[in-house]
């Protein structure tokens, strides 16, 4: 065990899945021999050449066009994009290509060896286009695999799972937490299994569904309500697509209420997704309304960012409206 | 890096601009239209094995695409992409390639892909959308692809298919395998950004790609020179990325194939990238959906109708003692056979069955998958009669 911030974490996940296997290659704006603009892919090029971790040239959808050939080839592409924000000219090669791939082959051909790395989300000062939590929509894609962690040891285990995935994966690194949130990772292999949510803290009244750096604000909503008396069960989703209803649905049948938060804007946004489904599964035992707790539907503001920003005080009392509707 | 080579640029203290037009690109022909040699060009070696199958295969796609356009107009397919006009540009680079390259297409590119030894069969079960299609009936029609032949699979968008070709000719070459990739597409689709990052790409990371660009006077409807681009075509794109960079006439097949056949060898040997543009005319329609009437003139088809490829090709076999005119006929006779008879055949095979709606979306279905074509099939065998394609065997089947 090791003490890393989650960085740290995801280099030394990439670190290994490039000593084990020779096929896998990272590559993405300036994330060669500088490591990238987080230092994600620090010393990589140092240990592995700059066959295997290079620059890109300054183009989104070049780096996914190549990434979904070199994955079609049966090697394991690890694209980095520099911010979620920065996706968009990529968006048709992901979600016209590297999902479909495998499908409209008929299983002929399939880029399962691609994994797309990018931070996304706010709290850094980083006005409309460096804080956005795209993942709404690439989860409407059918074909993609999405991921997103919450803290170092999932991330490594999670990446790691992710790069070896028979299928295209979108892993989405909380940048926020990028430096903030450390804990104790394990320098050797190990993995976690993609599509299952993780319930990170157990309790009988009220169930709240997170997902990434969000689920740090779930967690703090959920301290806060104990204070009151209210017994939290707060459940990572962990992964986006598929995502885990059979974990979700059995905690609200247990406690009969849901709140579901996101950094993202409320109009469908994926927390819509779990609203729905879980009105579905569950509307016998729903005792108040599911909740969505979200950010504003506007573009993501800079100067009112601590105002847009869906911290725990949101949460905490969506929890209390939900207990006292 | 950047500095070195910024200190070893010319200093001018004059301002001047390089003209739009400074780089004007000729294009390589062996064979004129007559059919003849160019006196002092050097027809490529070809044997008379290869020149024959290149020719056996133009007559098998030019029958193929006549024979389906018509069922699509009698409305046994819905849809068709001819690629009449355009033969030699695709299979005269194909044979220049080895079996192990990999053949990246638009959809115009039948020629490769028949080349390759797609059989007369497998085109038609695509064209069927049955259940022995390769891409199990998901695409529409000329959506072909084979991994067993190192064609990719055909997608609609446009371009996509460049940049990939440059990943997987990355592949290629840290592999070590001695194979290249080589990609076609449209004059259209090289406006595209994929186009632009893709050659950029190739040209930085030195990848054996050969970039084939059809340039067949149109993307739909619109015309390449002045609404497509201004410039000299594609080819000059090429040098501006940094690669080498040829044009041929892409009716003259000879050319094509010594072109492609040098261009191989650059990418293999050197790892260098090669855009070759291929000047042509697309003498169909776009696709079955288009009507050129609209937007171009008869006298301008009948120019282009003098350059044909096939009988230009055919007039230079003839003249070799290669082959003879009734030779031809009766390669043509047994094509268009061979065609009809496994039109008939396939027309009659079922679609996949409803089961591989789910599959192929992830390596495995998922529980969600499961439980959705589940419920479908509950609902089709409430209305069977609304669902007639499915409904027979939706329980037991052969899946």
């Amino acid at each position: 065990m090791a003490n890393m911030n989650l960085l740290q974490a995801i280099n030394s996940a990439l670190d290994i899945a490039m000593a084990k296997n020779d096929k896998v290659y990272s590559f993405g704006e300036d994330t060669g021999a500088f490591g990238g603009v987080f230092r994600a892919t620090s010393k990589l090029t140092d240990k592995y050449g700059r066959d295997r971790n290079f620059n890109t040239p300054l183009v989104e959808q070049g780096i996914l066009g190549f990434a979904n050939g070199l994955a079609s080839q049966g090697s394991y592409a690890v694209a980095e994009i520099q911010f979620g924000d920065y996706i968009f000219p990529a968006f048709d090669q992901i979600v016209n290509e590297s999902a479909k791939f495998r499908y409209r082959s008929g299983n002929e051909f399939n880029v399962g060896g691609l994994t797309i790395r990018t931070p996304y989300g706010g709290g850094i000062a980083g006005g409309h286009y460096h804080s956005q939590s795209p993942e709404a929509y690439f989860a409407h894609t059918p074909g993609l695999k999405i991921v997103m962690p919450r803290n170092p040891y999932m991330a490594k285990g999670l990446l790691l799972s992710a790069i070896f995935d028979p299928n295209p994966v979108l892993f989405m690194e909380p940048k926020r937490l990028y430096r903030a949130s450390t804990g104790e990772v394990p320098e050797e292999e190990y993995t976690l299994e993609l599509g299952k949510a993780d319930i990170v803290r157990e309790g009988k009244d009220l169930t709240i569904v997170a997902w990434g750096a969000q689920v740090e604000m779930a967690e703090k909503a959920a301290e806060k309500a104990a204070e009151d008396g209210i017994d939290c069960e707060v459940i990572d989703l962990v992964s986006l697509l598929p995502w885990d209803i059979d974990t979700v649905a059995k905690s609200v049948m247990k406690t009969g209420r849901l709140v579901v938060t996101q950094e993202a804007p409320l109009t469908n946004g994926f927390a819509s997704e779990v609203a729905a489904t879980i009105q579905d599964k569950c509307f016998l035992y729903l005792e108040s309304p599911i909740a969505r707790v979200c950010g504003l539907d506007v573009p993501y503001p800079l100067c009112h960012e601590k105002e847009y920003f869906v911290d725990h005080l949101k949460v905490y009392e969506a929890v209390k409206a939900s207990m006292f509707y | 890096m950047a500095q070195d080579k910024q200190h070893q640029l010319e200093i001018v203290t004059k301002p001047s601009f390089l003209d739009g037009s400074a780089l004007q690109i000729p294009m390589l022909q062996i064979l004129k239209e007559d059919g003849t040699v160019h006196k002092g060009a050097k027809a490529p070696e070809i044997d008379k094995d290869l020149a024959l199958k290149m020719f056996d295969t133009m007559q098998f796609i030019r029958i193929l695409d006549e024979r389906m356009i018509a069922a699509q107009r009698q409305g046994r397919i819905s849809f068709y992409l001819s690629s009449l006009g355009e033969e030699a540009a695709s299979i005269g680079s194909a044979a220049a390639l080895d079996d192990g390259d990999m053949i990246m297409g638009q959809y115009r590119e039948q020629g490769a892909l028949a080349y390759r030894g797609f059989t007369v069969e497998q085109f038609m079960d695509q064209l069927f959308s049955n259940e022995r299609d390769l891409g199990k009936g998901r695409q529409m029609p000329v959506h072909y692809g084979c991994a067993d032949l190192n064609f990719m699979t055909i997608a609609s968008p446009l371009a996509t298919q460049i940049p990939q070709a440059t990943g997987y000719a990355y592949g290629q070459k840290m592999d070590k395998t001695g194979n290249c990739t080589i990609c076609y597409f449209g004059e259209g689709a090289a406006s595209e950004g994929d186009f632009h990052a893709a050659l950029n790409m190739a040209a930085v990371y030195k990848v054996p790609a050969i970039f084939f660009c059809r340039n067949n006077g149109y993307a739909i409807s619109t015309p390449s020179q002045g609404e497509q681009y201004a410039g000299d075509g594609i080819a000059p794109r090429g040098v501006a990325y940094g690669m080498k960079t040829i044009r041929v006439d892409g009716n003259d097949i000879l050319a094509v194939y010594l072109a492609t056949q040098m261009a191989r060898k650059l990418a293999v040997e050197e790892n260098e990238p090669v855009l070759i543009e291929g000047m042509s005319y697309r003498m169909a329609g776009h696709s079955t959906s288009d009507d050129p009437t609209g937007y171009r003139t008869r006298d301008e088809e009948d120019a282009w109708r003098a350059k044909d490829p096939l009988a230009r090709f055919q007039t230079y076999l003839i003249k070799k003692k290669w082959l003879t005119e009734k030779d031809a006929e009766e390669i043509f006779a047994e094509k268009k056979a061979a065609v009809l008879a496994a039109l008939k055949k396939s027309e009659k095979v079922p679609a996949p069955h409803i089961d591989e709606l789910i599959n192929d979306v992830y390596d495995t279905p998922t529980q969600q998958l499961k439980e959705q074509l589940e419920q479908l099939k509950a609902h089709i065998r409430k209305y069977p009669e609304a669902y007639p394609k499915t409904a027979s065997r939706i329980d037991g089947g052969d899946k």
